[in-house]
């Protein structure tokens, strides 16, 4: 029979990681069922907390690296556990101790982010590539705007189109934007949840050095990870930025009468709540308030939306991680939006943007289901002149 | 005058002073001070050495003041204010400096706390100089007593009051008393029928000579003090005349308007014309106004009743009434409310039929309640398989972080009920922790066990009907980790009974401030203190008792509710108060009649004499708070124990 014994110099391990709202946790297993994973494999959230608080972490279990951080868990937790604080912990310990094994693929995309500032390992240089042909000026001491699209739709050839609308709108309505130099690097937001707490130091501090030595007083993002790490994690490292989500920015030029969306898309649309958007950050009705301007569009809604909303899959580096054909949250979501009738999977994240892309593909369904950006749908939608 | 002769005690509480701070240097630098002639420092000033200590030395160095640098003045000002009176010395000559909660207790660096303790030390020495001998006086107390809420606790209180034949009103704003508790079917652990042991108690409070019940009524404003409120009772119009309704019921069978009971919680309809419950006292009918056509219609339309009612009781020309009474003492037993579940929208209540509230199912279990006592869905089947769900917004941040005390157990009692009456179902709890603390619970517990009863240990986290088998189709599905197998489990069940949170009654708040007593974090009435007085509230005469103060369990209930009364009678039986002495009093002479301190008194306590056009202060109702002294611009007011003089030597003590 195993016999445990408590491993006080492990749990302090984690502790200092920043684990510390575990010792809050009473067990009851709430989170377990509320976490999307047991819908389709088992991840006892509940054992591992009860692991942690007795120093009985196995921190070479394959467990350490499941959690997306989509926070349902955190959401609901009736004693207020920051449960994703104890999982970065436990993959912080792991990182920086290599008391663990990091799985490959996030090792690599690791090593690319600390190595040339993004996770595709493509060159820095290339960073602003996506806009070459589109006339966008960089951003100098007074420009009103910075934009800056992530890394995904910056390097990935499928995604980019979601920063070139995004810069056809802003063209249009002749806003005053431009965008970094390619000094810029990633954010940093999923490379710190999946534990490299260092790396995310200095390219938090590299980017803010780069945006204050600029004056940005606001920067728009097209990805929920961008705004929440520059919303909530920034500002500690002294940055001194606004920044608005693109959804948020839009339906506020659409309320101002700036924006008229008045070409009709006549589909059925449905819409998925990015986890960081949602539940991080308290951001529901913008992107809902966008699409419904949309002349002829109908919008739907899933069986879970909102507060409820499932996960793609993507978060706390997960979007770096191969997840096995069965177990992706975003093929149960493009089947939940056949058989709503849906034509169209309207997203607001590219992480998000990258799986459900995948799973239409994969499942075949490219043909009869569409997976577009807000953004993408909203320069459709204007005038073209 | 005569010579300020001070006496200066250094406490040490133990190590809870001394450890931290210098006594003996704090005495020592006493000493030095203008005034003193002798300065002490002792291991415990409360004990009874410590009390000697100061007497004798009253007597011995002729002392005219006295000080004592220890805990805080909630704790023990009253101990050595009698310890001066005992010796001789009037109260208002005693001052307390707080150099533990103020001081000791707040930082480690003994050399800092040493001179902070020294300077409160000489700010009160320098203020004692201007204190003065304040006259005591006392005022009779009205034996009589408002009891506010008719569920157990009410009833309890006014029982144990009016049996000592003192008068009491009790006051109930629904048509009936029984509260909760006539809801319920059976009680833990004994599983007593519930209202086979409440309707005597009840039925006693209807007829008792020393008990004025007025139910459908409510307490609309309070005035007054401790031994002497006014309240006035809004008693609301009924439209039948109490005294005439003979409680045939005649009215509520041929009233053709119906709507949701809220007694059977909208399971059932009840008529416009309405005896709540066949056991209601009292047993008067009551026609509810936003139903009955007869009074929407200005008297048009129907008047069945009317016409039907053979002792002529219906009145609809009856008004709401404002009573007033006078009253000595005040308890409040105003109960609880129970967390809307649809809060929680994952545990699906209000979506499917199937999940309901563990209060309704006291009502289909009920005999007298809407299915006739038959454990049924809402279709009427049978259900074979029920979970019951705890901590339903109890122990839970986002909702209610305390316990709500009673859910394990009637829980258990709902599983008792369930397997009495269908054995063949399957019952589950799924819980976080079992607390089965009172007498005889624990054994509760293990008897349903013996029953069959399936105990799952996990937080719930959804109620759902996506089946994803066949065994699932039909069934509402409890969704939770077992976390006693660390795995998660889907139970299929008929019925989900939710234990929803106990929480303060909506209107709480309204309440505490029309009785100005205070709320905790919680919502719940703040007691004087949670172990040592927790019947009491920090308003004199004002007490609380059963769940207004916090949830529990019928037995705490009534216990609480005995105590409450206990300590009326004690009062009751002194006959008189005390009245404090450190009051304002106004200087007619100066006085200019602008009345600025009669708007701002949060007391009532002043009002203007139109013969001397001077304002005058009732010091029975003063509570010496001071601020008609601030604002009076002609310097008028003093504020006995708080004058000028003795604030201004005290804030130098501290600054110099």
């Amino acid at each position: 029979m195993k016999v445990l014994s408590p491993y006080k110099e492990a749990t302090d391990v984690i502790l200092e990681a920043g684990g510390e709202p575990l010792k809050l946790c009473y067990q009851c297993g709430l989170c377990t069922g509320t976490c999307p994973w047991n819908t389709v494999r088992s991840f006892m959230v509940r054992r591992i907390m009860h692991e942690a608080q007795l120093g009985a972490t196995d921190f070479a279990a394959e467990d350490v690296w499941i959690c997306a951080t989509c926070g349902a868990c955190v959401q609901r937790c009736p004693r207020g556990v920051e449960i994703i604080d104890v999982m970065r912990a436990i993959r912080r310990a792991v990182a920086s101790l290599g008391i663990g094994v990091v799985p490959d693929a996030l090792r690599i995309s690791a090593k690319n982010i600390a190595g040339v500032g993004n996770p595709f390992g493509e060159a820095a240089e290339k960073r602003n590539d996506w806009a070459k042909d589109l006339n966008v000026k960089f951003f100098a001491p007074g420009t009103e705007i910075l934009y800056f699209p992530c890394c995904v739709p910056s390097y990935d050839p499928d995604t980019k189109t979601v920063a070139r609308a995004n810069a056809t709108i802003f063209n249009k309505l002749g806003i005053d934007y431009g965008l970094i130099g390619t000094e810029a690097k990633c954010c940093g937001e999923a490379i710190r949840k999946a534990g490299h707490e260092e790396t995310f130091q200095s390219l938090a501090q590299n980017n803010i050095n780069l945006f204050n030595s600029k004056g940005v007083k606001t920067v728009v993002v097209s990805s929920p990870h961008c705004y929440h790490t520059f919303k909530n994690e920034y500002p500690e490292l002294g940055s001194k930025f606004e920044v608005l989500h693109t959804t948020q920015y839009l339906a506020s030029l659409i309320e101002q009468g700036k924006l008229k969306l008045s070409r009709e898309i006549n589909k059925k649309v449905i819409y998925s709540d990015p986890c960081y958007l949602g539940r991080h950050n308290n951001i529901y009705d913008e992107p809902r308030k966008i699409l419904q301007s949309i002349p002829g569009l109908e919008l739907i809604e899933f069986p879970d939306a909102r507060e409820d909303g499932l996960c793609c899959g993507g978060g706390g580096g997960r979007i770096w991680m191969d997840t096995p054909k069965g177990e992706r949250f975003s093929d149960i979501r493009v089947e939940q939006a056949v058989e709503k009738g849906a034509d169209i999977i309207a997203l607001a994240c590219p992480y998000c943007f990258l799986n459900y892309r995948d799973s239409v593909l994969s499942m075949g369904k490219a043909e009869t289901m569409q997976v577009k950006d807000i953004t993408e749908l909203v320069a459709e939608a204007m005038m073209r002149e | 005058m005569e010579e300020v002769k001070i006496g200066v005690y250094v406490c040490h509480c133990g190590v809870n002073i001394a450890a931290t701070v210098d006594v003996a240097e704090v005495a020592r630098y006493a000493g030095t001070l203008p005034g003193v002639v002798l300065s002490r420092d002792y291991v415990f000033m409360c004990s009874d050495p410590g009390q000697d200590l100061i007497r004798k030395d009253i007597k011995e160095y002729n002392l005219n003041r006295v000080i004592v640098a220890s805990c805080s003045p909630r704790l023990h000002e009253l101990t050595f204010r009698r310890v001066c009176e005992s010796a001789g010395l009037n109260r208002y000559l005693f001052e307390m400096v707080n150099i533990r909660e103020q001081c000791s207790w707040i930082n480690e660096d003994k050399e800092a706390n040493t001179e902070k303790a020294k300077a409160l030390v000489d700010a009160a020495v320098r203020r004692v100089h201007y204190q003065e001998a304040l006259e005591v006086k006392e005022a009779p107390y009205n034996p009589n007593t408002l009891i506010v809420g008719g569920g157990i606790a009410g009833i309890q209180a006014a029982l144990e009051i009016a049996n000592s034949e003192h008068k009491v009103y009790l006051v109930e704003r629904e048509p009936s008393i029984g509260g909760h508790m006539i809801q319920l079917d059976k009680t833990f652990p004994t599983l007593d029928c519930s209202q086979c042991i409440l309707t005597p108690k009840m039925s006693e409070v209807g007829s008792h000579p020393y008990i004025e019940l007025l139910a459908y009524s409510e307490v609309q404003e309070v005035s007054g003090y401790v031994g002497n409120f006014k309240a006035k009772i809004r008693k609301k119009a009924r439209y039948v005349d109490e005294s005439k309704c003979t409680g045939c019921a005649v009215c509520m069978q041929k009233c053709p308007y119906k709507t949701d009971s809220e007694f059977e919680l909208g399971l059932t309809k009840r008529k416009a014309a309405y005896i709540p419950f066949p056991q209601a006292v009292p047993n008067v009918a009551t026609i509810d106004p936003n139903i009955c056509i007869y009074i929407k219609s200005g008297g048009k339309k129907c008047g069945a009743c009317i016409k039907l009612c053979s002792a002529g009781a219906i009145d609809f020309n009856q008004q709401d009434q404002i009573l007033e009474v006078e009253v000595g003492s005040i308890i409040l037993a105003t109960g609880f409310g129970l967390m809307d579940p649809t809060r929680i929208s994952q545990y699906g209540y209000g979506k499917y039929d199937g999940v309901i509230t563990g209060l309704e199912f006291e009502r289909i279990v009920s005999p007298t309640g809407p299915t006739g006592g038959k454990i049924q869905l809402k279709d009427g089947r049978e259900p074979e398989s029920v979970a019951i769900v705890h901590c339903v917004g109890s122990r839970d941040k986002n909702y209610h972080e305390y316990c709500s005390r009673v859910c394990c157990m009637y829980a258990l009692k709902q599983a008792n009920y369930i397997k009495e009456e269908l054995p063949n179902a399957d019952v589950y709890q799924l819980y976080i922790d079992m607390r089965s603390f009172g007498d005889g619970y624990e054994e509760f517990y293990k008897r349903l066990s013996d029953e069959g009863v399936n105990f799952v240990r996990g937080k719930v986290a959804q109620v759902t009907d996506r089946a994803i088998n066949d065994e699932e189709k039909g069934k509402l599905i409890v969704v939770a980790e077992d976390t006693l197998l660390g795995s998660m489990l889907r139970i299929p069940v008929d019925m989900v009974i939710l234990c929803n949170a106990v929480e303060p009654q909506a209107d709480a708040g309204e309440v505490a401030n029309r009785f100005t007593i205070s709320q905790k974090a919680t919502g719940f009435f703040l007691e004087r203190h949670p172990k040592l007085d927790p019947v009491a509230t920090p308003t004199e005469g004002i007490f609380v008792a059963g769940c207004c103060q916090s949830p529990k369990d019928i037995p705490d209930t009534v216990a609480q509710a005995s105590a409450a009364a206990a300590r009326v009678l004690a009062m009751i039986s002194k006959g008189r108060i005390t009245l404090e002495a450190a009051v304002s009093a106004i200087d007619e002479e100066k006085c200019s009649g602008c009345k600025i301190c009669l708007e701002l008194c949060p007391f009532s306590a002043i009002s203007f004499d139109e013969e001397k056009k001077a304002c005058q202060i009732n010091e029975a109702l003063c509570k010496g708070c001071g601020v008609c002294a601030g604002a009076c611009p002609s310097a008028a007011i003093t504020a006995r124990q708080f004058t000028n003089e003795e604030i201004v030597a005290q804030v130098e003590g501290v600054l110099v």
